[in-house]
């Protein structure tokens, strides 16, 4: 499954280990979030990177002390209609400020990019290889956004107002 | 009229040329009909019994003329010659090719009409009172709110893939138009003791297999507060609506589960946390808006010009036009109801060659403007009262000037099994019995104002829970049967109706809703005793007597 991240389809430096597996000491590492939170302490002082992976019918407060000391967060889309992990990305960036890589797992399609984007998303592993390929083409698609969020694109209705003043400004 | 600009222009087009992508991947099999279904279903496109369907939406049941022309010509080139008004202030297709859909869609981006989010587990079409803005005694125009909702749930980055369907209604008139208490979020548009424009909020209504009315959440939210109040409740919907069970996935139940307290308070504390956030709304956004609101530039005229007095004589205009017409905020002008209920037509239906003709109608009489209520007809919202008599005659010649406005024949009715792969019965054939069973106008206007409303399965798309009679159908071993209700209204005393008995099968209906009609008549205290008021004081059980005694 190709990780498309920074735009451009990359390799992926994360290790996926399972519960039940063996913790390198370094090198990263992705886990999941019961591992991750049994050995919170210890984990969060490993030599390596260390990720989690963050089902959707979690609140993401339990996630919020540890966030500094985390490289990766993934959120889980079990199919592309459960929309619950798209909340979560938006609390994780724009209410507790989360800066490191935030990742879309799951059935991840192109026509979900850019609504990710927004979200707060900046890594994807995408399940076709075509829909990763057409990463850069699909977020180009749309120019115009109505809602404000956490990602900095100016909303319809501010770039209507500073349309406005400058028009005022010109008389 | 909004009118759009540069930026709603480009989304629209943005929007065209993504779903045209979709398309060509779905017909190259790169996308499969599961992926391919929840993206469809965002433009409006179901897969029906026959055909594929397409669900247009006028937001909040606002059309220029030259955008009803338009959907003129995509039922005539894209379908077969006419379409469908829905209760939610769509209009639908029911012939359309998959592969020519990006193209009709195209045409309808052109004057500034789409599609987005008519279906699918997202926000729906923002619907509003079809009167807002000419309604005596409006407190604003609400329209200016729904826009900016409107806005707000396009295409929304975090709600768009819901646990389920989501729809807003707003009123600003006492008198509720717009069925706001049936509807996931209602607005109620009022002003504080301040004098400030905010809104009651209502939440957790809909109809469906499990029926609610809304309930209050928030008395008073202020307008600078509108869109990060409603983001609070969706977000706490987005995460703990539920999803293992698309019959308890409606906000409605999460409401009920939780108890609508609980569920205040998660969203007030979800709230307090961005209230001050990029969403509060300032004045000037609002002024903005407003701006891009044209109205028309009315004349003082008469109440009672010439040409009304002289055409008085008519009685047929007379019928009509104490039917059909409605008193304006402006002096002088009339708001007029085209009754798309013809007898022995199928409810809220009109041809290509109708819309064309509405069209130039508005522009003649209108101001260009056309309005689309939930009750399936559509309205001209600003008539000179001198043209009434003229207006009348060109409408009459179409067939839209049936003087059945809200009369027993005025039906609200689903697609049913003649169109829809989920009903189990049929529902126009039955409201077309009706229509002929009612046909005398002097008996319909005897009986006064009654809503028959007929759903053709237990998903209630013609809202049959909130009729005064409400009939739903149901099989029964291979068979269509309908239970029947009386009680139910869909405005500010909304309430859900009362089954009377038995399901009854396909060739009583019109026997039972005659026996339930005639029962009325016997008991109602006063001529003006509506109904809905005789049920209220009743109970069903006259009613039911009446009709299961010889059954």
């Amino acid at each position: 499954m190709p990780l498309v991240r920074g735009g451009k389809i990359a390799a992926d430096a994360f290790v996926h280990v399972a519960d039940d597996a063996e913790m390198p000491d370094d090198g990263a590492i992705l886990i999941s979030a019961a591992r991750f939170l049994g050995e919170a302490e210890a984990l969060s002082r490993r030599a390596g990177r260390t990720g989690v992976s963050w089902p959707n019918d979690r609140d993401v407060d339990d996630l919020v002390p540890w966030l500094d000391r985390l490289a990766v967060v993934a959120l889980v889309f079990p199919n592309f209609r459960d929309g619950r992990a798209y909340s979560q990305a938006r609390m994780l960036r724009e209410r507790h400020g989360y800066r490191g890589e935030l990742r879309a797992t799951g059935q991840v399609l192109r026509d979900q990019f850019v609504f990710m984007l927004r979200a707060g998303f900046d890594a994807f592993e995408v399940r076709k290889e075509s829909d990763a390929e057409a990463f850069a083409a699909t977020v180009k698609r749309y120019s115009v956004f109505y809602q404000p969020t956490g990602d900095g694109r100016i909303t319809a209705l501010h770039r209507r107002m500073q349309l406005r003043h400058s028009e005022n400004a010109g008389q | 009229m909004y009118a759009y600009d540069e930026l709603d222009r480009t989304l629209i087009n943005e929007r065209v040329s993504e779903f045209r992508d979709q398309v060509k991947r779905r017909l190259s099999g790169e996308l499969t009909e599961d992926e391919f279904k929840m993206l469809r279903l965002q433009n409006g496109v179901y897969l029906q019994l026959h055909a594929y369907m397409f669900r247009v939406a006028i937001p909040y049941g606002t059309l220029s003329s030259e955008q009803l022309r338009r959907l003129a010509h995509v039922a005539r080139k894209y379908d077969r010659g006419y379409g469908h008004f829905t209760t939610r202030q769509n209009i639908q297709f029911n012939w359309i090719k998959l592969a020519e859909l990006p193209d009709a869609l195209a045409d309808l981006a052109d004057v500034g009409i789409h599609a987005m989010q008519t279906s699918g587990n997202n926000t729906r079409n923002v619907t509003s009172d079809q009167w807002a803005g000419v309604a005596p005694g409006e407190i604003e125009d609400p329209r200016i709110w729904s826009e900016l909702l409107r806005q707000y749930t396009t295409l929304h980055p975090e709600f768009s893939f819901l646990p389920r369907k989501f729809k807003f209604a707003i009123t600003a008139s006492e008198h509720d138009r717009a069925a706001i208490k049936v509807h996931d979020i209602g607005l109620r548009l009022y002003k504080n003791a301040a004098g400030e424009t905010g809104f009651e909020v209502l939440v957790g209504g809909g109809l469906g297999r499990t029926p609610f009315i809304g309930k209050t959440i928030k008395q008073f939210v202020h307008g600078h507060d509108l869109l990060s109040y409603v983001e609070a409740i969706l977000r706490v919907y987005n995460q703990y609506g539920r999803r293992d069970n698309i019959y308890k996935a409606r906000i409605k139940i999460l409401v009920h589960e939780l108890g609508i307290e609980k569920f205040a308070r998660e969203v007030e504390e979800e709230w307090l946390q961005m209230r001050d956030s990029a969403l509060a709304i300032d004045d000037a956004v609002i002024e903005d808006i407003r701006s891009r609101f044209t109205y028309p530039a009315y004349e003082q005229l008469p109440h009672m010009p010439d040409e009304l007095k002289k055409a008085a004589h008519d009685p047929h205009f007379e019928a009509w036009r104490k039917n059909s017409t409605f008193p304006h905020k402006v002096p002088g002008y009339a708001i007029v109801v085209l009754s798309l209920k013809p007898v022995g037509g199928p409810p809220g239906d009109a041809t290509a060659d109708q819309m064309d003709a509405i069209a130039d109608l508005a522009d003649r009489y209108s101001f260009g403007e056309i309005r689309v209520g939930h009750e399936q007809n559509l309205a001209l919202p600003h008539v000179a009262r001198r043209d009434l008599p003229a207006l009348w005659k060109a409408l009459d010649k179409i067939g839209v000037a049936t003087p059945n406005v809200n009369l027993v024949s005025d039906i609200i009715a689903c697609p049913g099994l003649d169109y829809c792969s989920l009903a189990n019965a049929r529902s126009i054939p039955i409201a077309q019995e009706l229509t002929r069973r009612f046909a005398n106008h002097d008996t319909a206007n005897l009986i006064g104002r009654l809503h028959v409303n007929i759903s053709g399965c237990i998903n209630a798309c013609g809202h049959h829970h909130v009729g005064h009679i409400g009939i739903l159908g149901v099989e029964k071993n291979g068979e269509e049967f309908y239970q029947i209700t009386v009680g139910g209204r869909a405005d500010e005393k909304a309430e859900v109706g009362t089954l009377i008995g038995p399901a009854v099968p396909y060739g009583e209906v019109a026997n039972v809703v005659e026996d339930i009609v005639e029962a009325y008549l016997a008991l109602r205290a006063r001529p003006d005793e509506l109904f809905i008021d005789a049920v209220k004081r009743l109970g069903v059980e006259p009613f039911r007597e009446r009709v299961y005694a010889t059954r």
